[in-house]
């Protein structure tokens, strides 16, 4: 089919037991800008056994219609039924761009469906943009390990498909009262789509790290007063998805056990993120922690080496600060729609 | 003259690499602090084939030749010179002799347990009275029938304690001087074989370094190694290939502790800059690393010599000598480049002054090394 | 049982560095290695090997230096090693990617076939599932653990989710993509490596072997392309404050939204 015959944006609505997760109402946020640049509408492609979230509010969040894939066969997640639905979702409307959160689901799903359909998928966009020229989605992501940006387009074929990870596109304010429509879509599944038997579900949280394999360390050292202090830490360490670690200072008055140390005498560590919490800086623990990719440092002392490393230094106290954080953390966090 | 490595040799050293930062590193410290043969390093290098380099697949070793297990000494030593003189040890003064001298029937029965790692080696041949005078041998060896009765004792025996096979070398004949010297493959559990005193050493703590008893110890005649009166020479050339081993050792404490020293001095700011902007800093690296890549030639040249087959034993006394000393030299550099912190034990690098010391002394001092080379020369 | 492991060899990007004066990256000297969640898959399947006697076959398409990689993977036990290599797959994306294995896969034998879940170069985490696609045969990803059942027909796997897991049985033949988090896969050894050079061989086989049409190979059957590639800024340099806990909090917050460093 011809590229001019596709048009309009859809944006896959992932949900996981009913529930619509954050990432795809700021994918329709994101799907609204595109379409309003591009004249053109959006249609969100719900796949669920039965949605807890009420539909008008994708409606008010931007889309113009919600084309809704309801079968028990679709709960919980496996890849065929869910391929075979949104294919033909999408082969009968014809979008001209498909975005999907990149999840641990739509990572799985996107590509299976864009090898299906013949077409280019980009992963893990940080950023779209429209070519009017062309009407060639822009889409920016990190190659080469995070070392570099590259801007892909899919010119010669459609759907043009990006996934993208959450909370990097901002929600919108919805808009009360705003209309649309929401349709049922047929899919005639049978038990032969079934490709896979699901024996177990089982909701656990992620197991404790060893910090050498950590992408977030939240580390103490003798200036967070005392042992009293490391639950405050192991709670902002949780609410992150990361690892308490400690200053050597720390260790040796016995605050918290060996393994967790970061240093000559510890170990080597290169988080995503380091976050030193009353630590000063000496240079046996700078051997072990320099190399992070972003290093923030919270200590009383303005002339505290750590700050010489750090990439972003705050002059405070530790115990005032990291409640702080953590009371106003919940705007990264939850992954499940309000 | 091809001054490249094999792509297989490439491989062998990144794999050494790798074990070495995984497995090897992280250990240093406690064995030493600890005094503590690392056993379970051991177990490991076993199952890698660390154990049985050079030895022909046949006979349960890696068939990777001498070159291979000289590269590997000298990787597992940057980290941790007690785990390289385990392996050296075990592979030159042990399963060595018997890959050369042995018969058949000894080789199909030792050399396959050890070179699999199954069992470990070491070789007796010094003793409190003979030590550079190696040939002053006290322990006595009597044939009685089917068995020979030894009596005397060993010292500073590299690995004895955790050894199964030992090397030992024992007067058959004190009137023939050296041609009365036999070689014996001694089993623990022998009876009458004791392991006697364990030293407190300097350097290699973690190196199990005792004393070997035997009291009417019962050897069976089939453990000769060799002929009656080819003991000596058959220490002579294991000590030839151990050279390359020791030497192998030296070089790798050496480059280690270089290799620390770039990291730190880049990281130690004095002055408002690091001092790897000083000038003498700057000087003192690049003399300190040319001799270590002299060294690395000395030692790759008699471990490809001897692979090829040519003799050696010149090379290899080269080697040993001038390895041995470039690492005590390198290393007592790399402390005083670290100052005052190359004191503490905190930092590993005063560890690797201490361990630099011994490969001037064992398996021939710098002086008997001296004394092969100019024999050699002014034959 | 036979086994295909599909795996890249890539530039070890933790050890990628810029240039602090022109801002480009410093590409020269970067070591290559096998990628972390694909050498996962070859240890998993030299486990089975170990367990079953299974057969394991590693499979590459890159450069001639991706040899290397594939020597590697012999030295650690795997049986045969396959490279694909030719001027005309340079500057495929995922899906011409995909659909290169896929036909070199279709001229072989198996039950399982494992990917790693995503390199460290691309980070796309597409082409393993996009092969099963190809081949029309079921795929499980983002496997953490997994078992053979009695009869050796099916494997029941472990499948991370964000929230925990699944257990799923899936029938061969299969896709599964495994995360580097699932073992420690084991070292060469070093008879391994006298063998992968010595006495093994790694087959080299061109778009002349495949049974593709050959339009669909390389950058030309690509259809993404990349417009234009640039660094980021380099690291400027540290900001320091001094603020009170309700402001300091909030900064640390919006420099952690800016960098996406929160799931």
């Amino acid at each position: 089919m011809e590229i001019q015959n596709y048009s309009d944006v859809m944006v896959f609505v992932e949900q996981r037991e009913g529930h619509v997760q954050k990432v795809s109402l700021e994918l329709i946020s994101k799907g609204r800008e595109i379409a309003d640049e591009l004249g053109a509408r959006l249609k969100a492609a719900v796949l669920t056994a039965g949605l807890t979230h009420p539909v008008h509010s994708l409606i008010e969040l931007g889309c113009d219609e919600v084309i809704l894939v309801e079968h028990p066969i679709l709960e919980p997640y496996t890849t065929e039924p869910y391929t075979k639905a949104l294919t033909e979702v999408i082969r009968a409307h014809n979008p001209e761009i498909v975005l999907f959160g990149a999840t641990t689901i739509g990572r799985d799903l996107a590509p299976r469906v864009s090898s299906r359909l013949d077409t280019g998928l980009t992963a893990d966009c940080t950023k779209l943009e429209v070519d009017l020229e062309n009407r060639n989605l822009l889409m920016t992501r990190p190659a080469f390990g995070g070392n570099i940006m590259a801007t892909i387009i899919c010119p010669n074929h459609r759907p043009q498909m990006s996934t993208v990870r959450p909370g990097v596109m901002q929600m919108a304010e919805p808009v009360v009262g705003r209309m649309g429509v929401c349709r049922n879509f047929e899919v005639a599944f049978s038990p032969a789509d079934q490709h896979v038997e699901v024996l177990e579900v089982v909701k656990a949280s992620k197991k404790k790290v060893n910090i050498e394999d950590a992408t977030i360390l939240i580390s103490g050292g003798r200036g967070i007063g005392s042992p009293e202090a490391f639950p405050i830490l192991e709670s902002l360490a949780d609410k992150l998805g990361g690892t308490v670690s400690a200053s050597r200072a720390a260790v040796d008055a016995g605050w918290i056990d060996r393994s967790h140390q970061v240093g000559q005498t510890g170990k080597t560590v290169r988080p995503d993120l380091y976050i030193a919490c009353g630590i000063s800086g000496a240079i046996q623990h700078l051997a072990g922690m320099e190399e992070s990719e972003f290093i923030v440092a919270i200590n009383k002392d303005e002339g505290a080496p750590i700050f010489d490393a750090a990439d972003l230094s705050i002059v405070g106290d530790v115990h005032k600060i990291v409640p702080e954080l953590i009371r106003i953390l919940p705007e990264l966090g939850n992954r499940n729609a309000q | 003259m091809n001054f490249s490595l094999s792509k297989e040799h490439e491989m062998l050293r990144e794999l050494y690499r790798s074990f070495t930062v995984q497995e090897v590193k992280p250990l240093a410290e406690e064995i030493d602090e600890e005094e503590r043969f690392p056993v379970e390093t051991v177990e490991k290098l076993a199952r890698y084939g660390f154990m049985g380099i050079p030895f022909p697949k046949e006979l349960g070793g890696s068939g990777a030749g001498n070159l291979a297990y000289a590269m590997a000494v000298e990787e597992l030593s940057k980290a941790c010179g007690t785990t390289g003189v385990i392996v050296s040890a075990h592979t030159s003064l042990c399963a060595a002799p018997i890959y050369e001298f042995g018969t058949e029937a000894q080789k199909q029965k030792y050399l396959p347990p050890l070179a699999k790692g199954e069992k470990i080696g070491a070789f007796g041949l010094t003793e409190a009275n003979a030590g550079t005078d190696a040939s002053a041998q006290q322990t006595k060896a009597v044939l009685q029938g089917d068995h020979y009765v030894l009596n005397g004792s060993k010292i500073f025996i590299t690995n004895a304690g955790h050894a199964d096979t030992y090397i030992v070398m024992a007067m058959t004949d004190k009137a023939a001087g050296t041609r009365g010297i036999s070689a014996f493959i001694v089993e623990r559990g022998f009876p009458g074989f004791s392991i006697g005193k364990k030293e407190k050493k300097m350097g290699i703590r973690g190196s199990s370094t005792c004393e070997l008893i035997f009291e009417n110890c019962i050897v069976p005649k089939e453990n000769l190694l060799g002929k009656e009166g080819q003991g000596f020479k058959i220490a002579m050339k294991t000590l030839d290939g151990g050279r390359i081993g020791i030497a192998a050792q030296a070089l790798g404490i050496a480059q280690g502790a270089i290799d620390e020293t770039v990291k730190y001095v880049k990281e130690r700011k004095q002055f408002n800059r690091p001092i790897s902007a000083f000038q003498n800093t700057q000087f003192e690296l690049a003399g300190m690393q040319t001799k270590v890549d002299a060294a690395r030639l000395l030692v790759y040249r008699a471990a490809t010599l001897k692979e090829a087959g040519a003799s050696y034993a010149t090379e290899a006394a080269m080697a040993k000598l001038y390895a041995s000393e470039v690492a005590m030299e390198v290393t007592t550099k790399a402390v005083q480049l670290h100052g005052g912190y190359g004191y503490t034990r905190e930092y590993g690098i005063e560890r690797m002054m201490r361990d630099a010391k011994i490969t001037e002394i064992y398996e021939g001092t710098s002086e008997v090394q001296k004394m092969v080379i100019s024999s050699a020369m002014l034959k | 049982m036979k086994i295909i492991v599909c795996m890249k060899q890539v530039p070890d990007t933790n050890e990628v560095k810029l240039d602090p004066v022109t801002g480009t990256l410093i590409r020269d000297g970067i070591p290559s290695i096998i990628n972390h969640d694909d050498k996962a898959g070859l240890e998993a399947a030299l486990c089975l090997k170990d367990q079953f006697g299974a057969h394991v076959t590693v499979l590459t398409m890159g450069p001639p230096q991706a040899d290397k990689a594939l020597r590697e993977a012999l030295a650690m036990g795997a049986d045969r090693a396959i490279l694909l290599t030719d001027r005309r797959f340079a500057g495929a994306d995922t899906w011409a990617t995909s659909l290169t294995l896929a036909s070199a896969i279709r001229k072989m034998d198996y039950d399982l076939i494992i990917a790693g879940r995503q390199a460290i170069d691309g980070d796309t985490a597409q082409v393993g599932p996009q092969i099963a696609e190809k081949l029309s045969i079921p795929q499980v990803s983002y496997v953490e653990d997994l078992e053979v059942e009695e009869g050796q027909t099916s494997i029941i796997v472990k499948r991370i989710f964000e929230e925990g897991y699944h257990r799923i049985r899936v029938k061969f033949p299969c896709l599964i993509t495994t995360l580097a988090e699932m073992n420690t896969p084991r070292y060469m050894s070093v008879g391994g490596i006298m063998a992968a050079y010595n006495e093994k061989q790694v087959e080299t086989w061109t778009l002349d072997h495949l049974d593709m049409n050959p339009d669909h190979a390389g950058l030309k059957g690509s259809p993404t392309k990349v417009r234009k590639s640039f660094t980021k800024a380099p690291k400027a340099p540290g900001k320091k404050f001094n603020a009170e806990p309700d402001a300091a909090a909030r900064l640390i917050l919006d420099a952690l939204k800016e960098r996406f460093i929160v799931e």
